[in-house]
């Protein structure tokens, strides 16, 4: 295997239209170190790298690969310099074999596979490498953990000496987290690889990088050892001088009535598993039941049922006593809201205008609607006051919402439903890819309405904000729920056992 | 990209944001104008390149196309009433279209509402000319949309693709209206062409004044408009474009997703049915063979060329009306066969279905940025 190779750019300039994405951004990366590019959504990160990967041209600066000058114009003459990047999303084919996906990653996949020799290669490979992934389970077989450590084998196994990974960890618990970025912090210290890895996780990038580059509106903001830097400091760079959102200080006042109480939930997942088997729950008012657990356990099939996007085999949802239809009438008696995970892809409608988004809620009530006629006035404006409470960042209301940044999407939603009054709230991963500034604010909405006395369910696989949030702490593994404690009682040892155990 | 949004609306200015709006949805219309237009011209090319092949001068034969569709009044109300069934027959792909469902059974709905229509207008002679007319029309309506609700229904209920149980839901439609005209509705005095019974003139649909063009037209463009109203400007619409953008999202707002899809493709089935009832009414005063000559299919084309747009429909159907009133014209003067325009047809339709990959990416361009 050869060496790692530097990177290096300078005054890297790209436009889109009248909007500098990035303004004049040098950073440099040693070769054989592990450099964190840190930054809020938006703030130019994946157009540096797409820049350096080829996907962009840039308009101005240049890129040094190995202290020599590249004029990379395509992801192809990336790739035959080294370069390779992992991304935030899975790019692996489900239903073929680790071996099948490693073969289709070199991109010339020959008319005739000669087996033999392919596998005697690769399992030549997996031998040089710390950990395995067995070369004929479907990837579809896989822990999402497994599929990101074959992700980054797979940039290996093509010979990569600069590696480019966005938020590699995003989908992983703390524990693979920590074994993923392990493995690679290894290879880097062999000299065998470079690494840049975009994240927002300040405790990952205190434990694995060396250097770190801040980026905010797309200019370069600061740069650094990160044994130099501490904490506030950093995040002080990423946001600017705005402040952070404090959480609003938790009333300490005791719970109230059950609003919620889930009782002998069994549901299948798509594909007729059995997700959920026999979980019951019950929340109070004026507490957050923060819900921990390994993705995959039945906490999605949960969310679905609550939203009623899926019905239950068995067991009753009741909601203020009263069984609970999750329909639309329901839900507005109720005042039950939820705030499924992704909301693009589950809460909001693609194609249809960021103030039409905004509606979705209250499109059929006065003054929406007058009668069976939609007021477009009314419509529009309601959406410009969220948008401006909330601020939304969008070039107009009628702009389509899938046009809108990760965060920006998801404030969209927050805006819409936590501007409902509210009893009972189920959110799921609220924070799931958005940056510390939009994290503060959502984590802040959630604790202000539990102050006003909804309940909330918040389901999380991040174990540090469910113990930041809740009121209780409930585990779900294999369906069930299989650990509740006051938050005080709480043992992070202990919820973790909780997670893995069957 | 994402990042455009993010910052550019950031610096917007309250002035500047209505600005912004107004581009946007020029951008926006700009695209839905210039993609079908530009899968139009890539389709008369290729028609022109196959003319060549086989002899032919494209100029000529597109000199006769619009001689024989829009050349004189005689070829305008020869357009205009073949447009006519088209308006409806169009709807019933266009409006499940937007909740996402591709129906394409459209000749099927058509054939039973022209039975139904006749059977009832037969069983009703003697009674009110008004009466007998309305009551055809929700025959026509009743037996086209049920037949569509049946594919939303296996659909929605059983997760049975609606664009092959459509088809086929049409297929059994044909071969129902065979055995009726053959069969229990048969006329005895019909001998080469078995047909229901006759309406009769009193129950036949008149002609709009000063022309030779039956109301089907009018209540066609009508239909258009109506259906345009309830999509854009209703909250049953708002509902339906909820579903269609994101089922997901629709449920989360505890909208009847089953309800809506159902009642969708009710609503398209029903203009394709009442299209079979203009047919039997004011063409041909009985139900046989000659419902099914293609205007359920031209309607498919006529629904994707205007992108699912009720309104769209009206200019559009009334281009490939003329497409077809003049293959006469082409088989007069040229000897070409009758076929010809249907190759015509085809050549659009691959065409506006690969113009699709377009959506999106001129946007950019029309809006400036």
């Amino acid at each position: 295997m050869s060496d790692a190779l530097s990177l290096e750019t300078v005054g890297l300039t790209k436009r889109f239209g009248a909007f500098t994405a990035l303004d004049a951004v040098s950073i440099k990366v040693r070769a054989g170190s592990l450099h964190a590019l840190l930054g809020e959504n938006g703030a130019g990160k994946s157009t540096l790298v797409k820049c350096v990967m080829g996907y962009y041209h840039a308009d101005d600066g240049d890129v040094l690969i190995g202290d020599r000058g590249q004029e990379i114009g395509s992801p192809r003459a990336a790739a035959a310099l080294g370069l390779g990047m992992v991304y935030q999303h899975f790019t692996l084919v489900p239903n073929m074999s680790v071996a099948e996906n490693l073969l289709l990653a070199s991109g010339k996949v020959p008319a005739v596979v000669d087996w033999k020799a392919e596998r005697a290669k690769m399992t030549r490979f997996m031998d040089s490498m710390p950990f395995r992934v067995p070369l004929d389970r479907p990837i579809s077989a896989l822990a999402i953990g497994e599929k990101q450590k074959v992700e980054i084998l797979k940039q290996l196994y093509l010979d990569r000496r600069l590696l480019i990974l966005d938020e590699p960890t995003s989908v992983l618990t703390p524990d693979e987290a920590d074994e993923v970025l392990g493995f690679l912090r290894g290879l880097v210290d062999q000299g065998r690889l470079t690494i840049v890895m975009i994240s927002h996780k300040l405790r990952e990038i205190y434990a694995y990088a060396e250097e770190v580059s801040v980026l905010r509106q797309g200019k370069l903001v600061g740069a650094g050892r990160t044994a130099d830097l501490a904490a506030p400091e950093l995040t002080r760079m990423m946001v600017g001088v705005e402040t952070l959102a404090q959480p609003a200080a938790r009333a300490p006042k005791p719970a109230g009535d059950v609003v919620l109480d889930a009782s002998g939930l069994v549901a299948a997942d798509d594909r007729g598993r059995r997700a959920l088997d026999g979980a019951s729950l019950a929340v109070r008012a004026g507490e957050i039941l923060g819900l921990a657990g390994v993705s995959g356990n039945g906490q999605r099939e949960l969310v679905e049922i609550l939203a009623g996007q899926r019905d239950p085999e068995a067991g009753a949802v009741k909601v203020h006593g009263e069984r609970y239809a999750a329909d639309r009438a329901a839900a507005r008696k109720h005042k039950v809201v939820c705030l499924p995970e992704e909301p693009l892809k589950n809460a909001s409608v693609p194609t249809m205008s960021v103030a039409e988004n905004l509606a979705l809620r209250r499109f059929d009530l006065a003054p929406m609607a007058r009668g069976p006629w939609l007021s477009d006035g009314a419509i529009r404006r309601a959406a410009e006051k969220l948008i401006g409470e909330y601020r939304i960042r969008t070039r107009s209301p009628a702009t389509p919402i899938a046009e809108l940044s990760g965060g920006n999407v998801q404030r969209t939603v927050l805006a819409r439903d936590l501007s409902e009054e509210i009893d009972l709230l189920v959110v799921a991963n609220p924070c799931f890819g958005l940056d510390v500034k939009a994290t503060a604010e959502i984590r802040a909405a959630l604790v202000a309405q539990r102050n006003k006395g909804a309940a909330i369910l918040l389901v999380s696989e991040d174990l540090d904000e469910i113990l930041e949030l809740s009121d209780r702490v409930a585990v779900i593994a294999s369906g069930k729920i299989a650990y509740e404690a006051p938050i005080a009682a709480a043992d992070r040892q202990e919820i973790g056992k909780r997670m893995v155990a069957h | 990209m994402a990042a455009v949004a993010e910052t550019s609306g950031e610096a917007a200015s309250p002035t500047r944001g209505a600005w912004a709006l107004d581009r946007d949805r020029l951008g926006a219309i700009a695209e839905a104008i210039a993609i079908p237009l530009i899968a139009l011209l890539a389709g008369a090319a290729l028609f022109a390149l196959f003319m060549l092949a086989t002899g032919y001068d494209p100029v000529e034969v597109y000199a006769l196309i619009w001689a024989g569709g829009f050349g004189s009044s005689f070829s305008w109300s020869n357009t205009l009433l073949r447009a006519a069934p088209l308006l409806l027959t169009a709807l019933y792909t266009a409006v499940p279209a937007r909740l996402g469902l591709v129906v394409i059974g459209n000749e099927g709905a058509l054939v039973l509402g022209g039975v139904a229509a006749a059977g009832i207008g037969f069983a009703l002679a003697g009674a009110p000319a008004a009466v007998a007319i309305v009551a055809m029309g929700l025959a026509g309506m009743l037996a086209g949309g049920i037949w569509v609700a049946l594919a939303g229904a296996l659909r929605h209920f059983r997760g049975v693709n609606e664009t092959i149980s459509s088809l086929l839901l049409s297929y059994l439609a044909i071969a129902l209206m065979n055995h009726l005209v053959e069969g229990p509705l048969r006329d005895p005095a019909s001998l080469n062409k078995p047909s229901t019974g006759h309406i009769g003139d009193g129950f036949m649909l008149g002609a709009l004044p000063g022309t030779d063009i039956h109301v089907g037209l009018a209540i066609g463009i009508v239909v258009c408009l109506i259906c345009h109203v309830l999509i854009r400007h209703t909250r049953t619409g708002f509902a339906m474009r909820v579903v269609g953008g994101n089922p997901a999202a629709a449920r989360l707002a505890g909208l009847g997703v089953g309800p809506l899809l159902i009642g969708a493709c009710f609503l398209g089935g029903a203009a394709a049915g009442l299209a079979g009832m203009i047919e039997v009414a004011a063409v041909h005063g009985r139900a046989n063979a000659s419902l099914a000559v293609g205007y359920g299919y031209t309607g498919i084309l006529v629904a994707f060329l205007a992108r699912h747009n009720a309104l769209a429909i009206v200019p559009v159907a009334i281009l490939l009306g003329g497409i077809g009133a003049s293959s006469g014209l082409l088989q007069r003067r040229l000897d070409l066969p009758d076929a010809s325009v249907l190759v015509l047809q085809g050549l659009l339709f691959v065409a506006i279905l690969a113009s699709e990959t377009l959506r999106g990416r001129l946007r950019p361009y029309f809006s400036g940025r």
